[in-house]
């Protein structure tokens, strides 16, 4: 059985560090694996979606409309958006942030209210503050890895396997403050 | 050892493996990774080349020379580079040679969708069509021994979603290659009317050869399962049809995309009730396979648009419908790609808007300036078009109107064919207006070097192509740097040089705000000066938003870069530490 894990956030937040440890831990574990990411233009503070799919065997690298198994979003409209991918049953983790798409700044369109309170009465959801949570461990940037930590909690792969595949993904001066942040939210 | 690696990266190590020597390269999304993990290998001459054309010709004179090489491109590039990928069909090859190119289904980072596996019928060279990273690096090497074998370039084609999806890849240790003997061969390698007349009879010999190799290539994959569905495909839509399909259908898995077998297709279609044929963009097997009388379902169930799914594919081959999902009934607002805050572009695109100006722009992170609030840009076309378009629009409508037009080009377009575009307008008695966005780096590829940053793409120090004197020098008197930010004498500048009467350039210098080097601090904050007149908004910076009827600034995505600070009427924005 193949497990799917969506990331979605925008451009410039580190999902694509997050995909990494991700793809790295469970390929210990192990498993086949597949990580799509989008690169380029996108990246541009656009909407960014990374597929982590994991099993004895995977395919095709994307997940599509009800298969993800878990969703793990880096912002509340980004949250909102990718929720007709999660599987019934499916487990939603949200970063409580708000970021603004440009056709709100320029007032065509308005950044929908209590997204939060929306997802969480359609589905499984766990809403963190990792912003609160990074700045804790030292780094605003490392958002990511607080939100791996919260993920990695619901995942069946011992809290070791993710601290070693940190170790091996990050670069050697930010070990520590990624640690860290993956405790806060692994110990959420 | 097994190792997660992109499918980009894949390629790379497959170049390694087989004992490339040389790779010349432009960046493209999604090619642009190839190259930049050649890098990794010491062993491996590697260069960012001016354009895909002069790329693709270091790739082809160092395989004459003798030596295994490759050149990568995204698929608009194959276009600049097609005239001597069309000539090395009839030349071939010493050492083994080989042409990635990377298309771009749903046109996530692209301008348009072609599919590039009409240039290996065009041209006639033969091309591999790996569907995940393992084949990527499999396919490589596979390309350099035939490549060799068959005295033929090979082009490798990927796609978005296998060169930008990790998977599992076997690594193996590079295999010695000794550089071929160099021999002078006129006959061969100079390509004038009487030897090409010769060397297209053997480019016709040898398709014929490959077809029949293709019979038998162990890449062209027959899987056969029950039922009485077939299914003919290649790349990545095998991994979607094998995802939505599994065993409930056969398959026939085309490796080698052209030439394509014929006696096998034959042979697969008859075991079927029904065959269709699964591949994104143009009906490329569809047409091969109707040619030889098959009788496939292809495009007339399957979209020629964008990217395919294992949804879509199970809906039509086996008529089940998608798992089920939460609908959404609010409508959710869309968040295209922006200018990041601190983005140089931004100012350029301010003026230029503030002054009604016409835009011809050009590929790059500037293309965004067509985006609303500053929706400045007109057109967009190809790498350099906006040098030539706009020579082109003045002569329509004449000088006059002209002087209300400008270009717009970074520094690594202008490089790769802008410089040729400002020829002409000199050379054809133009009076344009090129705005160079000199932002020190290839900014929208993710930071490659060019010839105007001053570092190769190891990044040791070399000669830096100045751009100042190399328009001079091609007869521009007019030519003048300013800094985007500086948006009172920028202003100043574009309104001058756009009401001269003879050819100008301006070179917008500011170096990109996600350089290492530079360093804004700070951020800007609104004080009680505020006049609520928005100002700042028309800068269309994603840390300034609306604020009930006035305005904040998101400290978290501000990074103090200060544009606001100059365009405010009111001094009413502080720069903070």
């Amino acid at each position: 059985m193949t497990k799917n894990i969506m990331i979605v956030g925008v451009g410039g937040q580190g999902t694509l560090l997050a995909s990494r440890i991700l793809g790295n831990t469970v390929i210990n574990e192990g498993y086949d694996v597949k990580v799509s990411e989008v690169h380029g233009m996108s990246q541009r503070g656009g909407s960014v979606v990374t597929y982590v799919k994991y099993g004895d065997k995977v395919y095709s690298p994307i997940i599509d409309r009800g298969e993800a198994d878990i969703i793990l979003a880096f912002e509340n409209l980004e949250a909102y958006r990718s929720l007709p991918f999660l599987k019934k049953g499916g487990k939603i983790i949200i970063n409580n942030q708000e970021m603004n798409p440009m056709p709100v700044i320029t007032g065509v369109a308005k950044y929908p209210e209590n997204i939060t309170d929306k997802i969480a009465d359609m589905a499984d959801a766990t809403v963190v503050d990792a912003v609160t949570l990074a700045k804790q461990a030292g780094n605003i940037k490392s958002v990511n890895v607080v939100l791996i930590g919260v993920m990695a909690k619901s995942t069946d792969i011992a809290y070791e396997k993710w601290i070693k595949t940190i170790k091996e993904t990050v670069p050697e001066k930010f070990v520590d403050v990624n640690i860290k942040a993956f405790d806060l939210g692994y110990n959420l | 050892m097994q190792k997660l690696l992109l499918g980009n990266a894949a390629v790379a190590r497959g170049a390694y493996e087989a004992g490339v020597t040389v790779v010349s390269s432009y960046p493209g999304t999604p090619s642009t990774e190839i190259t930049e993990n050649i890098v990794s290998y010491p062993e491996i001459y590697a260069e960012w080349a001016p354009n895909e054309k002069v790329a693709a010709e270091v790739a082809i004179g160092a395989s004459i020379a003798g030596a295994r090489a490759m050149s990568c491109m995204k698929h608009v590039g194959m276009n600049v580079m097609a005239d001597p990928m069309f000539t090395v069909s009839y030349i071939g090859v010493n050492g083994g040679l080989v042409f990635c190119v990377a298309d771009d289904p749903g046109m996530h980072s692209s301008q348009n969708e072609q599919d590039s596996r009409h240039y290996a019928q065009a041209s006639k060279i033969p091309m591999l069509e790996p569907s995940d990273s393992q084949e990527c690096k499999e396919f490589t090497k596979l390309a350099y021994s035939l490549s060799e074998e068959f005295d033929t370039p090979f082009i490798i084609r990927l796609s978005t979603r296998v060169s930008h999806s990790q998977s599992m890849v076997k690594l193996q240790e590079r295999e010695s290659y000794n550089l071929k003997d160099y021999e002078k061969n006129i006959g061969k390698n100079v390509m004038m009317p009487a030897n090409a007349v010769k060397r297209h009879i053997e480019v016709e010999k040898r398709t014929a050869k490959l077809i029949e190799y293709a019979e038998t290539c162990p890449l062209n994959i027959e899987e056969i399962n029950e039922g009485k569905i077939g299914v003919i495909t290649s790349g990545i839509s095998y991994m979607y049809a094998k995802e939505a399909l599994g065993d409930k259908v056969s398959y026939l898995k085309l490796g080698l995309a052209w030439p394509m077998p014929e006696e096998k297709i034959k042979a697969f279609a008859k075991k079927f009730d029904k065959v269709y044929v699964i591949e994104e963009l143009d009906p490329v097997i569809e047409n091969h396979c109707k040619a030889l009388g098959v009788k496939v379902i292809g495009k007339d169930v399957f979209t020629l648009l964008g990217e395919y799914t294992p949804a879509m594919i199970k809906e039509q081959v086996l008529g089940e419908g998608v798992p089920e999902f939460t609908a959404l009934e609010e409508q959710i607002p869309v968040r295209p790609p922006v200018m990041c805050a601190g983005c140089p572009h931004r100012g350029t695109f301010y003026v230029l808007k503030k002054l009604g100006l016409v835009v011809s722009g050009d590929i790059g992170c500037y293309t965004l300036g067509a985006v609303a609030p500053l929706a400045s840009v007109d057109t967009t076309i190809c790498m350099g078009a906006s040098v030539s378009a706009a020579l082109g629009m003045a002569k329509a409508r004449g000088d006059e109107w002209s002087k209300k037009l400008v270009s717009v080009i970074g520094d690594s377009t202008f490089m790769h064919s802008g410089i040729t575009g400002l020829i002409d307008i000199v050379y054809n008695k133009g009076i344009n207006t090129v705005i160079i966005l000199d932002n020190s780096i290839t900014g929208m590829t993710g930071h490659q070097e060019n010839p105007t940053t001053g570092k190769t793409i190891r990044g040791e120090a070399t000669k830096q192509v100045d751009l100042l004197a190399l328009c001079k020098a091609v007869g521009v008197n007019r030519v003048r740097i300013a800094d985007p930010f500086d948006v009172k004498t920028f202003e100043a500048v574009v309104k001058e040089e756009t009401q001269a009467e003879e050819p100008s350039v301006i070179i917008a210098q500011r170096p990109c705000a996600l350089l290492k080097t530079v360093k804004y601090s700070g951020h800007c904050t609104i004080t009680e000066n505020c006049k609520k007149c928005k100002m700042c908004m028309k800068l269309g910076c994603p840390a300034i938003s609306a604020d009930g009827d006035g305005v904040k600034i998101d400290l978290n995505q501000c990074n103090g870069c200060g544009l606001c600070v100059n365009v405010c009427p009111f001094d009413a924005i502080k720069k903070e530490d």
